[in-house]
């Protein structure tokens, strides 16, 4: 019977799909690899994906002499990506929310207003001197948050899924019961769009965890480095690593035989390890978010 | 962000626009006082668009002057001097102009393409297989790259490529070939970039699809199976037919976005090296570049201004082509 594929053919796309599978997973093990190997040799025999001699060099390395500087990235990492996304979904949902009701007047404007900003833009310049001159931005804490708070995209997906469902009679009787519109939308609204706020959130986390781009424009002080800023720089110029070290007067003596090349990798591997490691659980609520959002039913 | 967030803004769009049709023929304060709380609710992201989006389009007057820096946005911006469209003229009489423009337009062009065949492949491949825990395990690594920053993309990069790297020393060296010096040599990138331009975004197109091909009527394959269709008969003749509009309309909406680029992919997996510009820089690094590199600001914002302007009216078109083509598809 027609209903599914041959076993020939069956073996032949399970083949076609583990070796994408690998090329997904190699860079990453190669990495993990690289940062667990001795450094001669790794300067003898390359990078390869069975450490030629174990070591553990690169993260001791790491952990004596930059344990603070990481630690103090990880702490502004997860600073911005919590308050960054609360604020987000406080002012997604906020917005989204008047949008969705049929009974405003003035929604078209609102629509346009914000619809407007995701067609045309001033740009990257007026932008950056509006965050330096007009907002001060220039290394404070906000200026890896602030810029990315709204978003319009999400805007949209929150008012359709207010008004696919959030049935009206909730909201007139709750109305009839005296409610008033706060009251409605924090004590009945929110609580019945989790599912939509869950996604959005998880999205907008992912984001403020993997920015990088904020701190690029706007952030110099190495004390404000987010960890994908700070591996940023490692990776342009290892000698940055000193800006993040407790004590800047010794390693700079240190660093000339110090395991340079394990070094980056484990400062990668320190960076998205946590990633990796949540992404399985966290994937699956990202595979319904993409489908509420994307597919059509 | 911007890929991932396309289609579902295309949903909330078409769902909004059709219940805005009867409205009252009450004043301006009648409608505040009514509703002023709901309106209320418009306030904070109000205040960010002004500030963040509307507030930097005062700044368009930039790329028609010489920009002299001074602590202020507005003196910036009005104490400088007019030089009318020299910034444009000077851009368009570089040879930066083609080369950007190849590269941006290039690329899109290659990704859209490949990004849409390997995405409906490999869905097809996953929904086909015969143990579904297996489909699972490979669908979940698979979208794990979407996860990891451009940054460490750079890095993953980094580990194959650079002179100690896997490919010079791992592959290259056994077989005793010259070393490749990837960090210098411009024509290796094309393939470098368009490999982890897919490396990192095949996972998220491939559940779109896979979504679709799960939601498609079932009794369409059943009646075929009884009509004696094979299963590759069935994918051929049901499956792509019907995944056909979404292909148009997604590769249609994706075409809008043709003028702007990844700046993740095309800053950090070249690690920004000058000498790779040749076939690594697109519009977006050369604005970036021209601003914080060079410094020259009105050429930055002269070329983000054309920018805009190309990117606005491609939305524009394109969502007119995907109504025509299918009225709710359309954006606007």
């Amino acid at each position: 019977m027609g209903t599914s594929i041959s076993r020939t053919t069956n073996v032949i796309v399970n083949v076609f799909l583990i070796v994408l599978v690998l090329l997904c997973l190699l860079p990453i093990v190669l990495v993990l690899s690289v940062s667990f190997t001795d450094e001669t040799s790794l300067l003898n025999q390359g990078y390869s994906f069975f450490p030629g001699k174990f070591s553990i060099e690169p993260y001791r390395f790491l952990m004596e002499t930059n344990l603070s500087g990481i630690l103090n990235a990880y702490k502004i990492t997860i600073f911005n990506t919590v308050v960054g996304t609360l604020l987000t979904l406080l002012m997604v949902a906020l917005y989204a929310y008047p949008l969705s009701r049929r009974d405003l007047k003035y929604n078209n404007f609102f629509t346009f207003f914000l619809y407007f900003t995701m067609l045309f833009g001033g740009g990257m310049v007026p932008w950056y001197l509006v965050c330096t001159q007009v907002l001060g931005l220039k290394d404070s804490i906000w200026a890896m948050i602030l810029p990315s708070i709204f978003n319009g995209f999400f805007v949209f997906v929150m008012r359709t899924f207010y008004k696919s469902t959030i049935p009206i009679e909730v909201l007139e009787s709750a109305k009839i019961d005296g409610a008033g519109e706060y009251r409605i939308f924090f004590q009945l609204v929110l609580p019945l769009s989790l599912p939509a706020i869950a996604t959005i959130a998880i999205f907008t986390a992912v984001g403020f965890w993997n920015d990088y781009w904020l701190p690029l424009m706007l952030i110099n002080d190495p004390k404000l480095s987010n960890l994908q800023y700070m591996i940023y720089r490692i990776m342009t110029n290892i000698q940055a690593i000193r800006e993040y070290s407790q004590d800047a007067s010794g390693i700079a003596t240190s660093l000339a035989n110090a395991p340079s090349e394990g070094i980056r990798m484990a400062m990668a591997m320190i960076t998205m390890g946590p990633i990796v490691l949540i992404y399985p659980f966290l994937q699956k609520y990202f595979v319904k978010g993409l489908t509420i959002g994307a597919i059509k039913g | 962000m911007s890929k991932a967030t396309g289609e579902m803004v295309a949903n909330g769009l078409i769902q909004g626009t059709k219940a805005e049709s009867k409205q009252r023929k009450k004043g301006f304060f009648f409608e505040m006082r009514r509703h002023g709380a709901l309106y209320s609710m418009f306030i904070p992201g109000a205040i960010f668009l002004l500030i963040f989006a509307y507030l930097p389009m005062v700044g368009l007057v930039i790329p028609f002057k010489y920009i002299t820096y001074s602590n202020s946005f507005w003196s910036t911006l009005f104490d400088s001097e007019w030089v009318g469209f020299y910034n444009f003229e000077f851009f368009w009489d570089s040879p930066d102009l083609y080369r950007i423009m190849r590269n941006t337009i290039g690329y899109n062009v290659i990704n859209i393409v490949l990004g849409l065949v390997i995405a409906v492949s490999v869905a097809i491949a996953l929904n086909e297989i015969r143990n579904r825990k297996s489909a699972k395990t490979y669908q979940t690594i698979m979208f794990m790259p979407y996860f990891l920053s451009w940054v460490i993309v750079g890095y993953l990069a980094y580990a194959f490529l650079s002179p100690n790297g896997f490919i010079n020393m791992g592959i290259l060296k056994p077989f005793g070939i010259e070393e490749i010096s990837f960090y210098t040599d411009p024509k290796y990138w094309p393939f470098i970039l368009i490999f982890f331009a897919h490396w990192k975004g095949t996972g998220y197109g491939v559940i779109i699809y896979l979504a679709a091909i799960a939601g498609q009527d079932q009794s369409l394959y059943e009646a075929a199976a009884i009509d004696g269709a094979s299963r590759g008969q069935q994918i051929r003749k049901i499956m792509i037919p019907l995944l056909k509009p979404m292909m148009i309309i997604l590769t249609i909406l994706a075409v809008g976005g043709i003028f702007s680029s990844d700046f993740g992919l095309f800053y950090n997996v070249p690690l920004n090296q000058g000498v790779l510009k040749e076939t690594t820089d697109v519009i977006n690094t050369y604005v970036y570049n021209a601003l914080m590199s060079s410094g020259d600001i009105s050429l930055s914002a002269a070329v983000g201004l054309f920018q805009s302007v190309l990117g606005f009216f491609m939305v524009v078109g394109v969502n007119w082509i995907a109504g025509k083509i299918d009225p709710e598809s359309k954006l606007f």
